[in-house]
């Protein structure tokens, strides 16, 4: 497989699942804020809560419609990019794509019309179900498409099928309740949720040192401070879990993750790190600290919840540790080479109808099966994805979020000791924090997906296995025209959103 | 319940559920086609601000419908899916690019701030449904037309032209369909806007507008029609899996299916009356042709997809090897799958149903200038 045409591919998919990750975060957050808001307007009849839904519901729809066209091409790009993927894994992984479509999608589309278009036209109560429905099926869309991705991370519930070589559901909610579908589908709609919670108390406080719509911006920062404090802990919570699940399944990323070369027990965590590449060229992909502050033990207990634990590293995972019962990458890799060999035999045996030689083949396709995908690997290396990316990335979106957990403090703090007047450094503050908050949630998709190179199915399909077989020039010229066409939409949002919001909302608009 | 089926019932099943969801999309691509006639119907401003909220609160419904249809012949027939999206990859993201321009033309168009202007937005929209309708019509011609790829024994396929896809623009009949599916949007559209708008100009120049899309539309729906019933077909030996040509294949599908046959022509008797209904004005004008068009459209369409799967035919042809063809047993998802998938598919009817009541609660009056003043939200 051309490399060029694995990395274009790679690089628009990057792409595009980067620019959807902007906007969608502020979908999933945004639009259960909103349902908060309209509940306590339904609930106390006070107008003024209904003009602050209308407000923040005026940013979500200039929000929603460009999530929506980046959500479309991500959907199409698993077969236009990935179609030997589509095929391998289409009868898991389409699944959760067509429930999304049939449960999520059509609730969202269908309620969004009442929720903008129906406040004259349909009851006070169906009005406010309708936000909550937007709110529950943009976050179930979000659900069937993090299922899909978990399962990525940590196949389950399914088998190989030689016959039609790919692979089968064999249990629909081992998939859909796998420990990482769970942990994947909270992490992340909480990471909405913070983010959402931080993009309107940063707009809010920019009204109050703006000394403008000052009613409006503290009822907005109380309601999203509670979210995104209650969320922001979660998010903790479900982080923590997510390195467990990590360590437990994908071990290499892990280790790539806290750039552990040489395994140990009583790890420490490396809070922070700068790295350099090492000169040791025979360990290839090796990084050396330039300077580090570790907690001590902290690793093996984020790992394994005992500060006593081995956590095997890098060159352990490579090439292998036999007193801790982890063989080496150049083991798989030739355990690989022997099932993906095995399956055309057993494929030209059928052919030629020799059902000895098939069933001997097939037996060792059984046997070797786990480890199909390294079989596509050219060497051991390869299995290391990219370490300081994901370091840092790691950190920075750990970092971050501590921070917005302090942010929901402080502003229910100040709200509370009726302080929020003239705190200047607060409202810069919060407005900082805004593009932080997009910033941690990329992050934690470049340790996700950067992370878990270079499988496309853990263990099972590489990256370069998956993809189309198409020219390069093809996937270079969309990719440019993407880029293009994102970059021009994006401006044009922000410019729309900076624009609504220096008119704030709307005058009157009560009734 | 659906385990106890076999896996050719379930194959069968989701082949009439993918020919649905086709349906439905075609009927809604009435929103792109509307798209192409803002500046034949809207000549001030005002009107076609009017006619753009009119289409506008619909868009999302064709989006999703677009989406569910990808998602559900991803999970039904994955062998499709990696076949024809990474294989067509041309007109796939062509198809790709006018919808993301869609998306975000109605919300974007007169919001201030908007650095690209009214006009550009306007233009999107035109781009989506000309193009959109043109090429997606193209695309589902190659279901009855074939395409050039192959398939290897690990099903995993390659396309065998260099175009990937566009060389489907230059068959008469696959651009017949294109065709007469954007003339067909165009029509839609019209009778759409003549039911939801009270605006006594717009009413009058949609009803012009009307035959003036219908007539090509019925011209190239009946060349590809024509075409349909009288070409060789690509058939399935169900005892070999062989595929061979078959001639007046589509037309046999037609009547050794006489249900099939039947909605075929209900559909296209629907849709001439619908047009006919509203095109001429007898004792009083009618404004309810979409319903007749609209429900024809969806009969024509299905009646369409059945014939290109069902009867032991080949749904995706491939005219490099013959064998190696898509059919909905060659390309399905396991039993297994099939069965989970099906189970979903029982809240079909709830989700037409609260559709219906939430279509019909915004709708039930008719848009016209003082409701956009007094809306919050407005495209």
């Amino acid at each position: 497989m051309e490399e060029a045409l694995v990395n274009w591919s790679r690089a628009q998919f990057a792409l595009t699942a980067m620019y959807h990750w902007i906007f969608v975060p502020l979908t999933l957050g945004l639009s259960f804020i909103i349902a908060f808001m309209e509940t306590i307007y339904v609930r106390t009849g006070d107008a003024e809560w209904k003009r602050i839904t209308k407000f923040w519901m005026t940013l979500f729809g200039i929000n929603f419609a460009i999530g929506v066209a980046t959500g479309i091409i991500l959907e199409f790009e698993f077969g236009t990019n990935w179609s030997n993927y589509s095929w391998f894994v289409g009868d898991i992984f389409g699944a959760p794509l067509a429930i999304e479509g049939i449960l999520a999608f059509f609730m969202e589309s269908t309620f969004i019309a009442v929720m903008f278009f129906g406040w004259n036209k349909v009851s006070k109560k169906f009005h406010l179900l309708s936000t909550w429905l937007v709110a529950v099926g943009a976050n179930l869309s979000a659900l069937w498409i993090l299922v899909a991705n978990a399962w990525m991370q940590n196949p389950v519930g399914t088998r190989f099928n030689p016959d039609t070589a790919r692979n089968e559901m064999t249990n629909f909610w081992d998939v859909l309740f796998s420990p990482v579908a769970i942990n994947k589908f909270l992490h992340t709609v909480q990471s909405g949720f913070v983010l959402a919670s931080v993009f309107v108390i940063g707009i809010s406080a920019w009204y109050l040192m703006k000394k403008r719509e000052e009613r409006l911006a503290k009822r907005s920062m109380l309601v999203a401070g509670i979210f995104g404090l209650v969320m922001s802990v979660l998010l903790i919570v479900s982080g923590d879990m997510s390195a467990r699940l990590m360590a437990k399944y994908q071990p290499v990323k892990f280790a790539a993750m806290e750039n552990l070369y040489e395994g140990q027990t009583n790890a420490p965590l490396v809070a922070v790190g700068l790295l350099r590449s090492s000169p040791d060229q025979e360990e290839h992909k090796k990084e050396d600290f330039i300077l580090k502050i570790e907690i001590p033990n902290f690793l093996s207990y984020m790992a394994f919840l005992d500060a006593n634990a081995y956590v095997p590293g890098i060159k352990d995972l490579i090439h292998g540790n036999p007193e801790r019962g982890i063989i080496s990458t150049a083991e798989k890799i030739e355990k690989g080479k022997i099932a993906v060999a095995a399956l055309k035999s057993y494929k030209d045996a059928r052919k030629a109808g020799d059902t000895a030689a098939a069933d001997s083949s097939l037996a060792l396709v059984n046997a070797h099966y786990s480890y199909f995908g390294y079989g596509f690997l050219q060497d051991e290396h390869e299995a290391i994805p990219p370490i300081q990316l994901t370091f840092y990335s790691f950190r920075i979106m750990v970092g971050l979020g501590f921070l917005f957990v302090l942010l929901f403090a402080t502003t229910l703090y100040l709200l509370r000791k009726k302080k929020m007047h003239g705190q200047k450094w607060f409202g810069l503050t919060a407005i900082c924090m805004i593009p932080l908050a997009y910033l941690a949630t990329q992050m934690g998709w470049i340790v996700a997906e950067v992370g878990r190179q270079p499988w496309v199915i853990q263990d099972l399909m590489p990256t370069r296995a998956a993809v189309s077989q198409i020219n390069t020039s093809a996937v270079q010229l969309t990719f440019v025209l993407f880029a293009i066409t994102f970059t021009i939409l994006l401006i044009a949002e922000i410019r729309i959103m900076v624009k609504q919001i220096h008119k704030g909302p709307k005058e009157g608009g009560t009734k | 319940m659906f385990e106890n089926l076999s896996h050719l019932t379930l194959q069968h099943y989701w082949w009439a559920i993918i020919s649905l969801l086709g349906a439905l999309l075609v009927f809604l691509l009435f929103v792109q086609g509307g798209q192409t006639l803002i500046y034949r119907l809207g000549k001030t401003d005002t009107e076609r601000t009017l006619i753009v909220n009119i289409l506008g609160r619909k868009w999302e419904f064709t989006f999703t419908t677009l989406v569910t249809f990808g998602g559900a012949f991803f999970a039904a027939f994955p062998l499709f899916y990696s076949t024809s999206f990474g294989g067509a990859y041309w007109v796939w993201m062509i198809i790709l690019f006018a919808f993301i321009l869609q998306a975000v033309s109605y919300e974007f168009r007169t919001k201030p701030g908007n650095f690209l202007g009214k006009k550009t937005f306007e233009v999107f929209l035109f781009v989506n449904g000309l193009v959109g309708t043109i090429f997606l019509g193209t695309a589902v011609g190659t279901f009855f037309t074939g395409s050039q790829f192959s398939v290897n024994d690990m099903n995993f396929s390659q396309w065998e032209t260099a175009t990937h896809g566009l060389e489907a623009v230059l068959n008469v009949q696959n651009l017949a369909l294109g065709l007469a599916l954007f003339f067909l949007s165009r029509t839609l559209a019209t009778l759409f806007i003549i039911q939801n708008v009270r605006h006594t100009e717009v009413i009058i120049r949609a009803r012009r507008q009307l035959l003036q899309d219908a007539l090509p539309f019925l011209v190239f729906f009946l060349t590809f029609t024509a075409m349909l019933l009288l070409k060789q077909g690509f058939a399935v030996n169900p005892e070999t899996g062989e595929v061979f040509m078959q001639p007046y294949k589509y037309f046999r599908n037609m009547a050794e299916m006489p249900v099939v046959g039947i909605l075929f022509l209900l559909g296209v008797v629907l849709v001439l009356l619908g047009i006919f209904r509203t095109a001429f004005c007898f004792e009083k004008c009618s404004d309810k042709g979409i319903w007749g068009a609209g429900i024809g459209t969806v009969l024509t369409v299905f009646a369409l997809f059945l014939t290109a799967g069902y009867n032991h035919t080949a749904y995706y042809p491939s005219t490099f090897d013959l064998q190696d063809s898509l059919t909905i047993q060659n390309s399905s998802s396991s039993h297994y799958t099939l069965t989970a998938m099906s189970y979903v598919s029982l809240l079909v009817p709830f989700i037409l149903a609260y559709i219906f009541y939430a279509w019909r609660a915004i709708t039930l009056k008719k848009i016209d200038q003082e409701e956009l003043e007094e809306e919050g939200h407005v495209y």
